[in-house]
Protein backbone atom coordinates (compact mmCIF):
# COMPACT_ATOMS: atom_id res chain seq x y z
CA UNK A 1 0.00 0.00 0.00
CA UNK A 2 1.49 3.34 -1.06
CA UNK A 3 1.40 6.31 1.26
CA UNK A 4 0.60 9.37 -0.86
CA UNK A 5 1.10 12.87 0.59
CA UNK A 6 -1.98 14.90 -0.39
CA UNK A 7 -0.96 18.58 -0.58
CA UNK A 8 -4.03 19.45 1.53
CA UNK A 9 -4.35 16.51 3.94
CA UNK A 10 -0.86 15.07 4.30
CA UNK A 11 0.01 11.38 3.96
CA UNK A 12 -2.89 8.99 3.38
CA UNK A 13 -3.06 5.45 2.09
CA UNK A 14 -3.34 4.83 -1.63
CA UNK A 15 -6.85 3.36 -1.18
CA UNK A 16 -8.22 6.91 -0.72
CA UNK A 17 -6.88 8.11 -4.09
CA UNK A 18 -7.91 7.98 -7.70
CA UNK A 19 -5.35 8.02 -10.53
CA UNK A 20 -5.65 10.56 -13.33
CA UNK A 21 -2.86 9.87 -15.80
CA UNK A 22 -0.14 12.18 -17.09
CA UNK A 23 -0.09 15.74 -15.74
CA UNK A 24 0.56 18.98 -17.62
CA UNK A 25 -1.17 17.90 -20.83
CA UNK A 26 -2.33 21.34 -21.89
CA UNK A 27 -5.53 21.96 -23.81
CA UNK A 28 -4.65 22.99 -27.37
CA UNK A 29 -4.14 26.75 -27.69
CA UNK A 30 -6.02 26.76 -31.00
CA UNK A 31 -8.24 23.64 -31.11
CA UNK A 32 -9.65 24.51 -34.55
CA UNK A 33 -6.24 24.28 -36.17
CA UNK A 34 -5.74 20.63 -35.16
CA UNK A 35 -6.04 17.85 -37.69
CA UNK A 36 -7.16 14.33 -36.71
CA UNK A 37 -3.62 13.31 -35.89
CA UNK A 38 -3.17 16.35 -33.67
CA UNK A 39 -6.39 15.57 -31.81
CA UNK A 40 -5.47 11.93 -31.41
CA UNK A 41 -2.13 12.91 -29.94
CA UNK A 42 -3.70 15.43 -27.58
CA UNK A 43 -6.33 12.96 -26.39
CA UNK A 44 -4.55 9.63 -26.34
CA UNK A 45 -0.76 9.90 -26.69
CA UNK A 46 1.01 9.91 -23.35
CA UNK A 47 4.57 9.55 -22.18
CA UNK A 48 5.56 6.24 -20.69
CA UNK A 49 8.90 6.86 -19.01
CA UNK A 50 10.79 4.50 -16.79
CA UNK A 51 11.64 6.87 -13.95
CA UNK A 52 10.20 10.19 -12.80
CA UNK A 53 6.73 10.89 -14.16
CA UNK A 54 4.45 13.87 -13.46
CA UNK A 55 0.93 12.55 -13.01
CA UNK A 56 -2.46 13.60 -11.71
CA UNK A 57 -4.09 12.12 -8.62
CA UNK A 58 -7.33 12.89 -6.83
CA UNK A 59 -7.86 12.51 -3.08
CA UNK A 60 -11.22 10.91 -3.79
CA UNK A 61 -12.09 9.75 -0.26
CA UNK A 62 -10.67 12.83 1.47
CA UNK A 63 -10.64 16.46 0.36
CA UNK A 64 -11.64 15.42 -3.19
CA UNK A 65 -9.06 17.78 -4.69
CA UNK A 66 -6.99 16.95 -7.75
CA UNK A 67 -3.25 17.45 -7.44
CA UNK A 68 -0.07 16.57 -9.28
CA UNK A 69 2.67 14.21 -8.17
CA UNK A 70 6.15 13.26 -9.28
CA UNK A 71 6.42 9.51 -9.01
CA UNK A 72 9.06 7.08 -10.10
CA UNK A 73 7.34 4.52 -12.31
CA UNK A 74 10.10 2.03 -11.61
CA UNK A 75 10.25 2.19 -7.79
CA UNK A 76 6.76 3.72 -7.23
CA UNK A 77 8.45 6.27 -4.97
CA UNK A 78 6.73 9.68 -4.71
CA UNK A 79 9.30 12.51 -4.87
CA UNK A 80 6.81 15.30 -4.29
CA UNK A 81 3.20 16.35 -4.70
CA UNK A 82 1.95 19.83 -5.58
CA UNK A 83 -1.32 21.64 -6.16
CA UNK A 84 -2.97 22.05 -9.53
CA UNK A 85 -1.75 25.29 -11.13
CA UNK A 86 1.68 25.09 -9.53
CA UNK A 87 4.60 24.44 -11.89
CA UNK A 88 6.33 21.08 -11.93
CA UNK A 89 9.00 21.23 -9.22
CA UNK A 90 12.56 20.79 -10.36
CA UNK A 91 13.32 17.45 -8.75
CA UNK A 92 16.27 15.35 -9.75
CA UNK A 93 15.47 11.77 -10.69
CA UNK A 94 16.36 9.76 -7.55
CA UNK A 95 17.23 6.76 -9.71
CA UNK A 96 18.65 8.22 -12.92
CA UNK A 97 20.12 4.89 -13.90
CA UNK A 98 16.64 3.43 -14.21
CA UNK A 99 15.56 5.90 -16.87
CA UNK A 100 16.08 4.97 -20.51
CA UNK A 101 18.33 7.00 -22.74
CA UNK A 102 16.73 10.12 -24.13
CA UNK A 103 14.36 12.51 -22.40
CA UNK A 104 10.66 11.79 -22.30
CA UNK A 105 9.53 15.30 -23.05
CA UNK A 106 6.70 16.61 -25.20
CA UNK A 107 9.23 16.66 -28.06
CA UNK A 108 8.42 12.94 -28.39
CA UNK A 109 4.98 13.90 -29.65
CA UNK A 110 5.73 15.76 -32.87
CA UNK A 111 2.53 17.74 -33.46
CA UNK A 112 1.77 18.15 -29.78
CA UNK A 113 -0.08 21.45 -29.68
CA UNK A 114 1.25 24.38 -27.75
CA UNK A 115 -0.93 25.56 -24.90
CA UNK A 116 -1.05 26.96 -21.41
CA UNK A 117 0.04 25.02 -18.39
CA UNK A 118 -2.42 22.94 -16.46
CA UNK B 1 -50.56 27.53 -9.41
CA UNK B 2 -51.24 28.89 -5.94
CA UNK B 3 -52.37 25.57 -4.52
CA UNK B 4 -49.08 23.96 -5.67
CA UNK B 5 -46.93 26.64 -4.08
CA UNK B 6 -45.96 25.99 -0.52
CA UNK B 7 -45.18 28.97 1.65
CA UNK B 8 -42.46 28.82 4.24
CA UNK B 9 -45.09 28.75 7.01
CA UNK B 10 -46.83 25.80 5.38
CA UNK B 11 -43.59 23.88 4.84
CA UNK B 12 -42.65 24.45 8.46
CA UNK B 13 -46.07 23.26 9.57
CA UNK B 14 -45.83 20.15 7.41
CA UNK B 15 -42.30 19.68 8.73
CA UNK B 16 -43.70 19.45 12.21
CA UNK B 17 -46.20 16.85 11.04
CA UNK B 18 -43.40 14.95 9.28
CA UNK B 19 -41.29 15.04 12.43
CA UNK B 20 -43.37 12.22 13.86
CA UNK B 21 -43.05 10.20 10.66
CA UNK B 22 -39.46 10.58 9.53
CA UNK B 23 -36.99 7.83 10.31
CA UNK B 24 -33.21 7.94 10.58
CA UNK B 25 -31.27 5.76 8.09
CA UNK B 26 -30.26 3.19 10.75
CA UNK B 27 -33.46 3.33 12.84
CA UNK B 28 -34.17 -0.36 12.13
CA UNK B 29 -30.91 -1.29 13.90
CA UNK B 30 -31.59 0.64 17.12
CA UNK B 31 -32.02 -2.53 19.20
CA UNK B 32 -28.86 -4.17 17.84
CA UNK B 33 -26.87 -1.00 18.53
CA UNK B 34 -28.15 -0.86 22.11
CA UNK B 35 -27.35 -4.55 22.63
CA UNK B 36 -23.70 -4.25 21.66
CA UNK B 37 -23.30 -1.48 24.24
CA UNK B 38 -24.78 -3.69 26.94
CA UNK B 39 -22.97 -6.85 25.91
CA UNK B 40 -19.61 -5.08 25.75
CA UNK B 41 -20.36 -3.43 29.11
CA UNK B 42 -19.84 -0.01 27.57
CA UNK B 43 -16.56 -0.84 25.85
CA UNK B 44 -18.25 0.03 22.56
CA UNK B 45 -21.53 1.94 22.79
CA UNK B 46 -23.21 2.72 19.47
CA UNK B 47 -26.20 4.90 18.74
CA UNK B 48 -27.49 7.00 15.90
CA UNK B 49 -28.19 10.70 16.45
CA UNK B 50 -31.66 11.79 15.39
CA UNK B 51 -31.70 14.33 12.54
CA UNK B 52 -28.88 16.66 13.60
CA UNK B 53 -28.49 19.80 11.49
CA UNK B 54 -25.93 19.36 8.69
CA UNK B 55 -25.18 22.21 6.32
CA UNK B 56 -22.75 22.01 3.42
CA UNK B 57 -20.74 25.21 3.00
CA UNK B 58 -18.48 26.25 0.14
CA UNK B 59 -16.29 29.34 0.45
CA UNK B 60 -12.63 30.25 0.63
CA UNK B 61 -11.59 31.16 4.19
CA UNK B 62 -10.71 34.84 4.31
CA UNK B 63 -13.03 35.75 1.42
CA UNK B 64 -16.13 37.95 1.62
CA UNK B 65 -18.25 34.79 1.29
CA UNK B 66 -16.52 33.21 4.27
CA UNK B 67 -17.03 36.37 6.33
CA UNK B 68 -20.73 36.36 5.42
CA UNK B 69 -21.13 32.71 6.47
CA UNK B 70 -19.16 33.23 9.67
CA UNK B 71 -21.36 36.22 10.53
CA UNK B 72 -24.48 34.05 10.48
CA UNK B 73 -22.88 30.99 12.06
CA UNK B 74 -21.07 32.88 14.80
CA UNK B 75 -18.27 30.35 14.33
CA UNK B 76 -15.12 30.87 12.23
CA UNK B 77 -14.49 28.47 9.35
CA UNK B 78 -11.61 26.06 10.01
CA UNK B 79 -8.56 26.79 7.90
CA UNK B 80 -6.80 23.47 7.56
CA UNK B 81 -6.90 19.70 7.42
CA UNK B 82 -8.37 17.97 10.47
CA UNK B 83 -9.67 21.15 12.08
CA UNK B 84 -13.04 21.65 13.76
CA UNK B 85 -14.25 25.03 15.04
CA UNK B 86 -17.10 25.75 17.44
CA UNK B 87 -18.72 23.60 20.10
CA UNK B 88 -18.45 19.84 19.48
CA UNK B 89 -21.62 19.31 21.54
CA UNK B 90 -23.48 22.09 19.73
CA UNK B 91 -22.82 23.97 16.51
CA UNK B 92 -19.44 23.25 14.99
CA UNK B 93 -17.82 23.37 11.57
CA UNK B 94 -15.75 20.53 10.13
CA UNK B 95 -13.02 21.10 7.52
CA UNK B 96 -13.55 18.85 4.50
CA UNK B 97 -11.42 20.61 1.90
CA UNK B 98 -9.80 24.06 1.48
CA UNK B 99 -13.12 25.45 0.27
CA UNK B 100 -15.68 22.96 1.60
CA UNK B 101 -17.04 22.60 5.14
CA UNK B 102 -19.75 20.78 7.02
CA UNK B 103 -21.54 22.77 9.69
CA UNK B 104 -23.15 20.42 12.22
CA UNK B 105 -25.40 21.13 15.16
CA UNK B 106 -25.85 17.99 17.25
CA UNK B 107 -27.82 19.81 19.95
CA UNK B 108 -31.03 20.10 17.96
CA UNK B 109 -33.02 18.52 15.14
CA UNK B 110 -33.13 19.86 11.60
CA UNK B 111 -36.25 21.82 10.66
CA UNK B 112 -37.48 22.68 7.15
CA UNK B 113 -35.93 25.89 5.87
CA UNK B 114 -32.68 25.16 7.66
CA UNK B 115 -29.77 27.21 6.34
CA UNK B 116 -31.89 29.81 4.59
CA UNK B 117 -30.19 32.56 6.58
CA UNK B 118 -26.80 31.37 5.36
CA UNK B 119 -28.07 31.21 1.78
CA UNK B 120 -29.37 34.77 2.06
CA UNK B 121 -26.03 35.94 3.46
CA UNK B 122 -24.32 34.68 0.29
CA UNK B 123 -26.61 36.73 -1.97
CA UNK B 124 -24.44 38.13 -4.78
CA UNK B 125 -21.33 36.34 -3.53
CA UNK B 126 -19.64 33.18 -4.81
CA UNK B 127 -20.16 30.19 -2.56
CA UNK B 128 -22.79 27.78 -1.37
CA UNK B 129 -24.85 26.90 1.68
CA UNK B 130 -27.06 23.82 1.37
CA UNK B 131 -29.12 21.86 3.88
CA UNK B 132 -27.49 18.41 3.77
CA UNK B 133 -29.12 17.06 6.93
CA UNK B 134 -30.57 14.09 5.03
CA UNK B 135 -27.28 13.32 3.28
CA UNK B 136 -25.52 11.51 6.09
CA UNK B 137 -26.43 9.47 9.12
CA UNK B 138 -24.54 10.46 12.26
CA UNK B 139 -23.37 7.54 14.39
CA UNK B 140 -22.12 8.18 17.89
CA UNK B 141 -19.50 5.68 19.10
CA UNK B 142 -18.36 5.85 22.70
CA UNK B 143 -16.17 3.67 24.84
CA UNK B 144 -12.59 2.67 25.59
CA UNK B 145 -12.42 0.14 22.73
CA UNK B 146 -13.91 2.32 20.00
CA UNK B 147 -10.54 3.27 18.54
CA UNK B 148 -9.69 -0.40 18.16
CA UNK B 149 -12.98 -1.00 16.38
CA UNK B 150 -12.36 1.88 13.97
CA UNK B 151 -8.75 0.87 13.37
CA UNK B 152 -9.93 -2.46 11.99
CA UNK B 153 -11.10 -0.70 8.86
CA UNK B 154 -9.76 2.82 8.74
CA UNK B 155 -6.60 3.55 6.75
CA UNK B 156 -6.01 6.93 8.41
CA UNK B 157 -3.75 7.06 11.45
CA UNK B 158 -6.06 7.22 14.49
CA UNK B 159 -3.30 7.17 17.10
CA UNK B 160 -3.80 10.10 19.50
CA UNK B 161 -0.49 11.63 18.38
CA UNK B 162 -2.02 12.36 14.97
CA UNK B 163 -5.75 12.14 15.73
CA UNK B 164 -6.30 14.06 18.94
CA UNK B 165 -9.59 15.13 20.50
CA UNK B 166 -11.16 17.75 18.26
CA UNK B 167 -9.88 16.29 14.99
CA UNK B 168 -12.16 15.43 12.08
CA UNK B 169 -11.21 14.01 8.69
CA UNK B 170 -12.87 12.65 5.58
CA UNK B 171 -11.67 9.10 5.07
CA UNK B 172 -12.95 5.55 4.60
CA UNK B 173 -14.19 3.02 7.13
CA UNK B 174 -14.07 -0.38 5.53
CA UNK B 175 -15.19 0.39 1.99
CA UNK B 176 -17.49 3.24 3.09
CA UNK B 177 -16.52 6.91 2.65
CA UNK B 178 -17.13 8.69 5.96
CA UNK B 179 -16.40 11.82 7.91
CA UNK B 180 -14.81 10.82 11.21
CA UNK B 181 -14.81 13.23 14.15
CA UNK B 182 -13.13 12.54 17.48
CA UNK B 183 -15.17 14.84 19.71
CA UNK B 184 -14.12 13.43 23.09
CA UNK B 185 -11.36 11.29 24.55
CA UNK B 186 -13.18 8.06 23.69
CA UNK B 187 -16.04 9.58 21.71
CA UNK B 188 -16.23 9.48 17.93
CA UNK B 189 -18.89 10.50 15.43
CA UNK B 190 -19.01 8.67 12.12
CA UNK B 191 -20.89 10.17 9.18
CA UNK B 192 -21.70 7.65 6.44
CA UNK B 193 -23.99 8.68 3.61
CA UNK B 194 -27.54 7.56 4.36
CA UNK B 195 -27.52 4.69 1.86
CA UNK B 196 -24.41 3.23 3.53
CA UNK B 197 -25.75 3.54 7.09
CA UNK B 198 -27.22 0.04 7.26
CA UNK B 199 -24.02 -1.57 5.96
CA UNK B 200 -21.74 0.53 8.14
CA UNK B 201 -23.71 -0.06 11.37
CA UNK B 202 -23.60 -3.81 10.73
CA UNK B 203 -19.88 -3.51 9.99
CA UNK B 204 -19.31 -1.66 13.29
CA UNK B 205 -21.40 -4.17 15.25
CA UNK B 206 -19.41 -7.03 13.73
CA UNK B 207 -16.11 -5.30 14.48
CA UNK B 208 -17.26 -4.70 18.09
CA UNK B 209 -18.29 -8.30 18.65
CA UNK B 210 -14.93 -9.38 20.08
CA UNK B 211 -15.27 -6.80 22.86
CA UNK B 212 -18.54 -8.44 23.97
CA UNK B 213 -16.67 -11.52 25.19
CA UNK B 214 -14.16 -12.20 27.87
CA UNK B 215 -10.60 -11.90 26.69
CA UNK B 216 -8.89 -15.25 26.20
CA UNK B 217 -5.24 -15.05 27.13
ZN1 LIG C 1 -6.63 15.54 0.52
Amino acid sequence: MLSIPCPECGPRDEIEFHYGGQAHVAYPADPHSLDDRGWAEYLFYRDNPKGLFAERWQHAAGCRKWFNALRDTHTYEFSTTYRVGEPRPDVADPHPGAAPAGPSTPSNTPSSPAGGTL
Amino acid sequence: MAENTMTIDQSQASGQVAAGLRRTPAAHLTAEMAQVGERSQGAVAVRELAFPVQLGLRARPGSASATALEGVLGVPLPTGHGQVTGDPDGLHVVWLSPDEFLAVDVSREQVPGEGRELEDALEGLPGQAVDLSANRSVLDLRGPRVREVLEKGCHADLHPRSFGVGTAIATQLGPVPVVLHRYADSGYRVYPRASFADYLVRWVLDAAEEFCHEEVL
